[in-house]
């Protein structure tokens, strides 16, 4: 099963098993989303709970609030992470502060499911990867699933969960990656990093998306005797600090991957962190494998995205600083 | 036209000026070369040798007749389907190619999924992906224009979607309030990806939203070229007269997909589609100039033959335009490359240098 069926049948699951889950967003309903990922929900579950929206994505989102507030637990879906800045208002003003501004007595639990990153040939406004604005909004949670196992089970916390949750889906691997799927409650915890492969020489730090290319790299280092280990962070908001400095303890080495431009991304929070907290373990400079700080190009994404070679050069040159 | 506050739902021929008669081949030409450029690279992009393609077909009239009633000096501020709006600007066929190939010589530098063009020669500022954001902004030039006490008007193309969106309700209340002169020229093509237009809104028209600003908001037959011509020149003739903004919607009919991404069988039928398609602009177009005795099938065929060929021939050379130079990635992010680009740059040279990235 690849990743998007993965969600596909996740909303299927849930849905069926709780009256309260509704979906809502451009294109949801009788299309079945843009990349599918609703498909089917709208004829077994009809429009009362499938519910394809004007082209407003504040209005998807301060319309999920309102659900939530009142007892639903809505899945909003955004089609672009590009677009959902007309709702960044509700996300970053009312979403993530409802809890706390009512002094506990409105949270306002809704899931955001929507596709982000590159890699589609989508240009500035279907690739880019701006989870660290939302990472850097107390109140929010943010999850990336880099399998369809992940996928299944970050969502079925997302919506077991009592806060509001940004689930970013790499929708450049929707499609290109397969695996097994537990039936069931099998969901993942929040906060919890899942070591995708094991290693001795180097920590390469990476989600979405780019966590296949960062086990691609970990094969070209293989042959040259350079053991990697590759920790999917899975979860970005809680991040699992833990397991970030356990495996630095171990390697002394630290590469941080992401899409997202350098400046101020994700990895700059993981490379505080491990200042902070494992300085004393580093044998060798962090190294951050990312986009550029520029806007996301169409016809040089090759350029901007990070790729296994990239990743595996960065590694190299770690090991070789010590 | 009508005062503020009312609402006109215009027949066909209630507007003047008519199109001028001496212009109606140039305008037929202009859709053929359209429709001709869409057919193709809907062609080209199942090939693979272009990503991406948002069709227009269906709003040839309406793109060519706005455009028509506009003066050069005029500032068009479009969304990502107005292709037929840049030729009649005056833009390249080549020019258009470069941006869907994203070559060296494509005037955006390769940074825009096709489709997504800008031309600042001619006053065609450039489209992004993100709907209705050219609204506030076209109301904004217009202000600035209304300043600086120049003779022009501003519009914005968008669909019906748009509708719904933020911009939409901030641009029409800011030139409401404002009086600039623009005008909101919304295609209502029926569809915003799988979204029927009676799903998007509960109001009876778009153009009545405008009534609610304090605007006059106007319904035209879209595949009527003479019809938009009129209401886009009139509109045209209240702004630069001081008279303030109008709304224009154009009904028309998405013939196509959303874009190659979509597959609009999912949600519509080949039924409603080839009922819209009898109301094809193209064809009501040809059978006025056949009326006229302007035109005649004979000249018609000669004309899509040559028509198709010059565009079979223009993209055929702009594929063989140079690739972008990869270093340009870093230009334009601002004015002056920062120095953290500079080192950024030069991490990318040295990575080409080691061979870890392909030149």
């Amino acid at each position: 099963m690849n990743l998007v069926q993965a969600i596909n049948r996740t909303l299927h699951d849930v849905m069926r098993n709780d009256p309260n889950v509704l979906v809502l967003g451009e294109d949801v309903g009788v299309n079945g989303g843009v990349f599918r990922a609703t498909d089917g929900l709208f004829k077994e579950f009809g429009a009362d709970r499938v519910i394809d929206t004007p082209l407003s994505e504040t209005g998807i989102i301060g319309a999920a609030i309102g659900m939530a507030l009142y007892g639903l637990k809505p899945i909003a879906e955004i089609q672009f992470l590009d677009f959902i800045y007309p709702a960044f208002d509700q996300i970053v003003s009312e979403l993530a502060k409802f809890r706390y501004r009512s002094g506990g007595q409105y949270p306002a639990h809704v899931v955001i499911r929507t596709p982000y990153g590159g890699g589609i040939k989508g240009g500035l406004y279907h690739s880019q990867s701006t989870e660290a604005y939302f990472c850097h909004t107390a109140g929010l949670k943010v999850v990336v699933p880099s399998t369809p196992a992940d996928a299944r089970g970050l969502l079925l916390s997302a919506i077991d969960d009592e806060d509001p949750v940004l689930f970013l889906e790499p929708k450049r691997i929707y499609r290109s990656l397969t695996g097994e799927v537990p039936d069931g409650d099998a969901r993942v915890p929040f906060g919890r990093a899942r070591v995708a492969r094991e290693g001795s020489d180097v920590s390469i730090f990476a989600y979405g998306a780019m966590l296949p290319l960062a086990l691609e790299a970990a094969e070209k280092l293989a042959p040259d005797g350079i053991s990697a280990e590759v920790v999917d962070l899975r979860s970005l908001v809680p991040l699992d600090e833990k397991a970030v400095i356990d495996s630095v303890e171990k390697t002394g080495r630290a590469v941080i991957v992401h899409e997202a431009a350098r400046f101020c991304g994700f990895g700059a929070e993981l490379a505080a962190l491990l200042s902070e907290k494992a300085l004393y373990s580093l044998k060798a400079p962090i190294v951050r494998v990312t986009g550029f700080d520029t806007p996301f190009p169409y016809a040089l994404e090759n350029v901007y995205l990070p790729n296994a070679d990239r990743i595996a050069h960065a590694a190299r040159s770690s090991v070789r600083a010590s | 036209m009508v005062d503020p506050g009312t609402l006109t739902i215009a027949p066909t021929a209630g507007f003047s000026p008519a199109f001028p008669e001496d212009g109606l081949l140039d305008a037929y030409r202009l859709m053929v070369l359209a429709r001709a450029t869409d057919e193709r690279c809907l062609s080209l992009q199942r090939q693979g040798r272009i990503g991406f393609y948002a069709p227009l077909m269906g709003q040839e009239a309406a793109q060519v007749g706005a455009s028509r009633a506009l003066s050069p000096e005029d500032w068009i501020f479009p969304a990502y389907r107005e292709l037929a709006v840049a030729l009649a600007r005056g833009v390249s066929l080549r020019a258009i190619f470069d941006q869907l190939l994203g070559n060296a010589d494509d005037l955006i530098k390769g940074r825009q999924m096709p489709n997504h063009f800008g031309f600042r020669e001619v006053n065609f500022v450039v489209a992004s992906s993100p709907i209705g954001t050219q609204i506030t902004q076209a109301v904004g030039a217009a202000m600035a224009a209304q300043r600086r006490k120049d003779s022009l008007v501003t519009i914005s193309f968008f669909g019906d979607g748009a509708t719904s969106s933020n911009d939409f309700h901030a641009g029409l209340n800011f030139a409401g309030v404002y009086q600039c002169p623009t005008i909101f020229f919304c295609q209502n093509n029926q569809w915003a990806i799988s979204l029927p237009r009676e799903r998007q809104t509960h109001s009876a028209t778009l153009a009545e939203k405008a009534n609610a600003y304090g605007i006059p908001g106007v319904v035209v037959d879209g595949n009527d070229l003479n019809a938009v011509y009129g209401a886009v020149s009139e509109a045209r003739a209240r702004a630069i007269s001081g008279k303030g903004p109008t709304m224009i919607e154009a009904e028309v009919y998405r013939f196509g997909p959303h874009s190659t991404s979509d597959d609009p069988k999912r949600y519509r039928t080949d039924a409603e589609v080839s009922e819209a398609r009898e109301r094809d602009p193209i064809g009501r177009l040809k059978e006025l100039l056949i009326t006229k005795g302007l035109w005649s099938e004979e000249s018609d065929g000669k004309q899509w033959e040559e028509v198709r060929a010059l565009v079979a021939r223009t993209f055929e050379s702009a594929e063989k335009a140079n690739p972008l130079d990869p270093r340009s990635i870093f230009d334009d992010v601002f004015a002056q490359l920062s120095p953290r680009l500079e080192e950024e740059r030069a991490e990318y040279d040295a990575l080409v240098r080691e061979g870890v990235m392909k030149p």
